[in-house]
């Protein structure tokens, strides 16, 4: 119940803000739509926390802060290694550990991990991702730890431990 | 670039200060993504294999675009078109992570090896690698 009342309101705001009209017909259309999903979501049983992350909404929007900066540090990296005349890069495979098995953790993780420039999640499995990265020194999988329970902080899931 | 500032805070509406500052850093933030875009495009020319020139489409994908909106944001104001723009970097942010491991992930099961390493590309390459 809470959840159909959660998506409900989510998809309102977002019916709201994509729409702009606040006419009757268009806003019953909107009501009557909103319904049919709450509906459907509710006959395909997946109406659950992995479909309604939004009570995390303040740890997601802190994380995507912290990602942020991430990127546009990764980026300038990059930056560096595309103009400058001399450039070396050094490209690395390197397996980085899985420690969570909650599909919404590790897709969280991989998708950072390619969202950074530098760093592409080229298999993921379940026990580990195969990263390709531009640089060395990007490789590193401290730095990868810390990403790793940051996303996986952003959804309220903890980790295993090594 | 003043130029088109300029005519911008002359033809807006909203003249005087708050307007010349806004459009400035607009301005600003949209060339500062075309820069990116431009540097990604310059370093899929130039990096050697598949994968790596999948590392500098991740820069245009990101700063690039993300830069660019929020421009674009900063142009528009606080109106129904920003939370619009907003919601673009939003998904953004979602889908072009998706599409890139999607085509690494279909390189890398049809066996193409990545070139692992060091590589100094300063040489001028005649021809494709």
């Amino acid at each position: 119940m809470r959840h159909a009342v959660l998506l409900s309101l989510v998809m309102a705001a977002t019916w709201l803000v994509l729409s702009g009209y606040f006419i009757g017909m268009i806003l019953t259309f909107g009501v009557i739509s909103i319904a049919l999903v709450v509906w459907m979501t509710k006959r395909l049983a997946i109406l659950d926390d992995e479909t309604v992350p939004y009570l995390n909404i303040v740890k997601t929007c802190k994380y995507y802060v912290w990602l942020f900066i991430e990127i546009v540090k990764a980026n300038i990296q990059v930056l560096k290694a595309v103009v400058s005349p001399n450039s070396e890069i050094s490209p690395t495979l390197v397996k980085i550990p899985m420690r969570s098995n909650i599909d919404i953790a590790q897709t969280m993780f991989a998708n950072s991990i390619t969202l950074t420039p530098g760093t592409v999640s080229v298999d993921v499995r379940e026990d580990h991702i195969l990263v390709h990265a531009l640089l060395k020194e990007m490789s590193n999988p401290e730095d990868f730890y810390e990403m790793h329970s940051r996303s996986a902080g952003a959804v309220s899931i903890g980790l295993k431990d090594k | 670039m003043i130029i088109s500032t300029l005519s911008t805070v002359i033809l807006d509406s909203n003249l005087g200060w708050t307007g010349l500052v806004q459009s400035s850093l607009s301005c600003l933030t949209i060339v500062t993504g075309l820069f990116f875009v431009f540097a990604g495009t310059i370093g899929v020319l130039r990096f050697p294999d598949f994968y790596t020139r999948l590392h500098a489409a991740g820069m245009t994908d990101t700063l690039g675009a993300e830069l660019i909106l929020v421009g674009l944001i900063l142009q528009s104001g606080f109106t129904q078109t920003s939370l619009k723009l907003m919601m673009i970097g939003f998904f953004l942010l979602l889908t072009s992570p998706t599409a890139t491991h999607a085509i690494a992930h279909s390189a890398y099961t049809a066996n193409l090896k990545p070139k692992l390493g060091k590589h100094n590309f300063s040489k001028i390459r005649g021809g494709r690698s």
